[in-house]
């Protein structure tokens, strides 16, 4: 099981929802994909993604502006 | 099966066209299948090599509204036209072509983005798709 990490920060909608779907497109099952960033909305909307693709989401964090997001394909 | 978005794209406008792409980038992102029917001015950023060579719907100011447009898009960092058609193909995304506009504007294939294009069609296909779909917007 690989991690994955995508480095988003300083980008703004809609790359960062956007290269969270390319990683989990491109992860296999079981995989862990954290994306990190700093676009606020795209904190809340990576979960919603998550939940209506059906995958697992591990934990989401922010700390001084930068958020991560952990996902299990 | 996928919930499904088809999108028109009627307007060969650059803020319009931006619009069209960051809606089907989110509902691919959000694991839908996404279609963009162009037709008429829409078709015009299907040519090759104009992607981006649209004037703004309002405000354009013989270019300079879109220039002022086009730096502070860069300065906010949003992706260009460019990086978005290429995540939209990567993501499944279906990009259709109208055929019946083509001749009418007298648009040959060989001038168009044949490497994204995936179907020539005619209005059949877009309420084809449609009627499969959770959202459709004419843009």
């Amino acid at each position: 099981m690989a991690e994955i990490k995508v480095d988003c920060r300083n980008e703004t909608c809609p790359v960062p929802l956007v290269e969270a779907r390319k990683a989990l497109r491109r992860a296999a099952k079981g995989d862990v994909v954290e994306v990190t960033g700093t676009h606020q909305s795209s904190k809340k909307e990576i979960p919603m993604a998550v939940k209506a693709m059906g995958l697992e989401l591990l934990e989401v964090e922010e700390v001084g502006g930068v958020w991560s997001i952990k996902i299990r394909k | 099966m996928n919930k499904k978005a088809t999108l028109i794209v009627h307007s060969g406008d650059l803020d319009k066209v931006y619009s069209a792409f960051i809606i089907g980038l989110g509902a691919l992102s959000m694991g839908m299948d996404v279609s963009l029917y162009f037709t008429f001015w829409g078709l015009e950023r299907l040519k090759k090599g104009n992607l981006d060579k649209a004037p703004l719907s309002k405000m354009n100011m013989l270019g300079l509204g879109r220039w002022m447009v086009r730096r502070k898009m860069r300065q906010a960092g949003v992706a260009s036209l460019d990086k978005m058609l290429k995540d939209f193909v990567e993501l499944g995304g279906k990009i259709l072509a109208c055929d019946m506009t083509m001749e009418i504007m007298g648009i040959k294939r060989e001038s168009l983005r044949s490497d994204v294009i995936s179907e020539y069609c005619g209005v059949g296909t877009y309420i084809k798709e449609a009627m499969e779909s959770d959202i459709t917007l004419f843009i």
